[in-house]
């Protein structure tokens, strides 16, 4: 295992203790933080390891949000619900992924743009499985009050966390991790020399939804309340991007710190520009890209942190 | 000698133009042949044809026995097929260690990525390469990544390879060092098909030429014959060239 | 609902969104750029022509000419000074790029306008015409030759003037035209310049028919994206078919299953499209 990876693992067993040192407020940050860094280490997957740059991860969070809010709202407890919708999402990204990996570069940023239309379109309409437009109401966890719940969710969600980073470095040190670069420097080369493109792809797809979906379950129990345009939301498709800019793209290591970095300037620019933050936002966008396009990593000093590679 | 390739009407055609056209060929299990003729007359389309990267229209290729007319590349690759491209086509930011590993890799299955990158160092070692293996493909001069890229069809453990202008860029000395390796994998058994312009290494290493003029096989024997083919000369050898090798009999 | 009214419905709403998607196509054929600020120009467009009418009384045709000029300076300056550092990069920069920019434009104009819905309504009305049966409301008739005459506009230009062979040129072969001396960089932003004046002016046509508000930026977008991907990039001829079959298909969708799942099957189609046929109907290289 590489120097960043077991750096990775050291990092998020210390976010574990977090819950030592804060009350509700730090913990709802704290569960956010673990959020952003699953999207940002699943969507490193398709769009890191395998040079696809996929715009579907609102697709899939909010796929993951719904399979979990509504068998939820079933009865279902939580320890079915958020696997489920794990599965779920695997399932329908890999066999989407078959279809849509053939398109490249353009084709395929619009492809995975519009999935996140369709889907909340399709929500939308069924009405009757999960209440439509007017939103979804998920039955409370039997709650132990505010600290408790704020603690259980945090930890659920850092338990997501947990599974995606081994399951990325997982990745990045198999035979898949491998034939995913090949993919990204060549494909003609790794179709020629006996790999199965298209299986590979599907896979890393599958791969970049499954706990992206669950981490939408755990959101939706989290919050109690979904509707369509709140988990459909193609800002939750940008931002994992932008967290990968941000720390460097390839790097798993340096994805999460993105992540990190990223909800740390979100909180200090919501708190202070509430009206323009999205404005803000995208004067981040804007500066990231033109002035640092290789990451944080790329600056020296950072060279510790794991090569990046270059966008 | 068994039959190893088979192509038997084959045709290719891309919107209006007819790439290959109603093309038949036999290649025996250990043969040497080249493939020449004018530039656009369809021999790298042949070797996609063959090779999966371009169906078909028309016709049916076999392979040790199996249609693989509708055969995916990668597959194929599986199968026994390997390629060398024109415009090589390295993996450019690994070593040349793991360019080569890769294709002993994904080629066998079963294979984990250790045992692959030690028989990569064998391959590297085979074209002269194992002082770069550590180097990144993209650092490497032209005269090496051709090397590499045969280094990696190797590494597939072809029955058949194509060879698609290897020696394109490369001077002399370069030219004769690439014609030794094809002698020594020739001696080894593979059969070879290759691609070529250079006429003097096609005579000095073919058993057999074929030759492509317009998407169609003008003619396939013996050097000898093909080379004091009228239509050969006439489409492609020229009459300047074809007097200078009968006055050297 | 008369099949002749749907079909009528039809031709006129699609002129309106090939007027819509044409500046896209345009500019993701020539630059290799999906930008995503359309729909916020668009919607600018929309406003000016509301503020000029509300203002200053000046009838949005007019406007039109007022729109072109200061929406080519605008995105010829943005390509120049923001988007032409990232031309090279592969399209999840310039993507994401164009996303950050369109975050800022349409949050000045949340900020600045509001996001109440505002409507421009011409007095007198301009009421409606009726021709065998089929109603069609004299706005929105003239509103679809203006359309079509921008977009004609357009494609003389491409076809007469000579940057606009510059411009296809660059398209066919960048590396091409650099040798046969076409100033690239200045091509670019000529051309986003174009694609962002004929965003302004779709924008001052749709104040007439359609709700504005910064929140209708991402519809509009919405359209463009899928009418591209149907009638294919690189022609005007295909942003004209792909208006057209996309509004035949959301009207007569419509009338059988519903307008609410209208939007969902032009989406669904999209992603066919890309599947099965990504080049669209008339999908070529060359802009012309």
């Amino acid at each position: 295992m590489t120097r960043a990876n077991l750096i990775l693992l050291a990092l998020i067993a210390c976010i574990a203790a977090l819950p030592l040192f804060g009350e509700a407020y730090t913990l709802r940050l704290g569960t956010i933080a673990c959020m952003y860094a699953i999207m940002a280490l699943s969507w490193n997957v398709v769009g890191g390891f395998a040079g696809y740059p996929s715009f579907a991860t609102a697709a899939f969070f909010g796929l993951g949000a719904y399979i979990g809010g509504v068998l939820l709202a079933r009865g279902m407890p939580l320890t079915m619900a958020i696997p489920i919708a794990g599965i779920g999402s695997f399932l329908v990204a890999a066999l989407l992924g078959a279809a849509l990996l053939r398109l490249r570069g353009h084709y395929f940023a619009i492809a995975s743009l519009s999935l996140i239309e369709v889907f909340r379109e399709l929500v939308n309409n069924a009405t009757d499985l999960t209440g439509g437009g007017m939103g979804l109401n998920i039955p409370l966890a039997a709650s132990a009050g505010v600290m408790a719940d704020a603690t259980f969710f945090f930890y659920l969600m850092w338990g997501v966390l947990l599974v995606t980073a081994v399951m990325v470095i997982a990745v990045s040190m198999s035979k898949l991790g491998f034939g995913l670069s090949c993919i990204m420097q060549n494909e003609t080369a790794a179709n020629m020399v006996g790999l199965n493109t298209t299986l590979y792809k599907s896979i890393a797809f599958g791969l970049s939804a499954c706990f992206v979906g669950a981490a939408g379950g755990v959101y939706a129990a989290w919050v109690h309340y979904i509707d369509p345009s709140d988990v459909f939301d193609i800002l939750y498709s940008v931002k994992p991007i932008v967290m990968a800019l941000i720390g460097g793209l390839g790097s798993p290591l340096g994805v999460t710190i993105g992540a990190f970095v990223y909800l740390g300037l979100e909180e200090v620019v919501w708190r202070n520009y509430i009206q323009i933050h999205s404005g803000v936002l995208g004067v981040l966008i804007v500066l990231l890209l033109l002035f640092l396009p290789h990451g944080l990593t790329s600056l020296r000093g950072w060279r510790l942190w794991g090569r990046a590679k270059n966008v | 000698m068994s039959e190893i390739l088979h192509l038997q009407s084959v045709s290719r055609r891309f919107g209006g133009l007819q790439a290959l056209r109603d093309v038949s060929l036999n290649v025996k299990k250990g043969e040497v042949i080249g493939l020449i003729g004018p530039n656009g007359a369809g021999k790298t389309t042949l070797v996609n044809v063959v090779t999966g990267v371009t169906p078909a229209t028309a016709g049916t290729v076999t392979f040790d026995g199996q249609d693989i007319t509708r055969v995916k590349t990668y597959r194929s690759a599986r199968l026994g097929l390997s390629r060398t491209f024109q415009i090589v086509q390295p993996f450019a930011q690994f070593s040349a260690l793991d360019n080569v590993a890769a294709a002993a890799l994904f080629s066998q299955p079963g294979e984990g990525l250790k045992a692959a990158r030690e028989e990569a160092r064998r391959h590297l070692t085979f074209v002269g390469l194992e002082a770069q293996s550590g180097q990144q493909a993209a650092t490497l001069t032209l005269a090496m990544r051709k090397r590499l890229e045969l280094a990696k069809a190797l590494a597939m453990r072809p029955k058949l390879l194509f060879l698609d202008e290897v020696n394109a860029g490369l001077n002399s000395a370069e030219v004769e060092r690439a014609t030794e390796l094809i002698h020594q994998l020739a001696a080894d058994g593979i059969t070879i098909v290759m691609i070529e312009h250079l006429m003097k290494v096609v005579l000095n290493v073919c058993s057999r030429i074929v030759v492509l003029h317009n998407g169609q096989l003008i003619a396939d024997g013996q050097p000898r014959d093909v080379m004091t083919n009228p239509a050969v000369i006439e489409a492609y050898l020229g009459q300047q060239y074809a007097q200078r090798i009968g006055a050297h009999g | 609902m008369l099949a002749a009214q749907i079909l009528i419905n039809a031709l006129v709403l699609g002129c309106l969104y090939a007027c819509i998607a044409i500046g896209f196509s345009l500019v993701w054929g020539v630059l290799n750029v999906i930008n995503l600020i359309h729909g916020s120009f668009i919607v600018l467009g929309a406003y000016l022509a509301w503020g000029l009418y509300q203002g200053l009384h000046i009838s949005p045709w007019y406007s039109l000419a007022v729109a072109a000029p200061l929406f080519f300076v605008f995105g010829y300056v943005i390509q120049r000074l923001i988007l032409n550092r990232v031309i090279t990069a592969p399209v999840l920069v310039t993507l994401t790029l164009t996303f950050g920019l369109d975050l800022i434009l349409n949050n000045a104009m949340i900020y600045y306008f509001k996001a109440d819905y505002r409507k421009l309504t011409l007095t007198p009305p301009m009421g409606s015409v009726s021709i065998f049966d089929v109603v069609v409301p004299v706005d929105r008739l003239i509103a679809t030759v203006a359309a079509l005459a921008l977009t004609f506009v357009l494609y003389l230009i491409l076809r007469r003037l000579r940057v606009g062979r510059a411009i296809v040129a660059v398209r066919l072969d960048r590396d091409a035209a650099v040798l046969m001396g076409v100033n690239v960089n200045s091509i670019y932003a000529i051309a986003f310049g174009l694609g962002a004046a004929l965003a302004g002016c779709a924008g001052v046509l749709m104040a007439l028919i359609f709700p504005i508000s910064p929140l209708t930026s991402t519809a509009y977008l919405g359209k463009a994206f899928v009418v591209c991907v149907l009638g294919g990039l690189g022609s005007v001829s295909g942003a004209l078919a792909g208006g057209i079959l996309l509004a035949l298909i959301e009207g007569v969708g419509s009338a059988m299953i519903g307008p609410a799942h209208a939007t969902t099957l032009s989406f669904v189609l999209l992603i066919v499209f890309l599947i099965l046929r990504p080049q669209g109907l008339l999908g070529r290289k060359g802009f012309e």
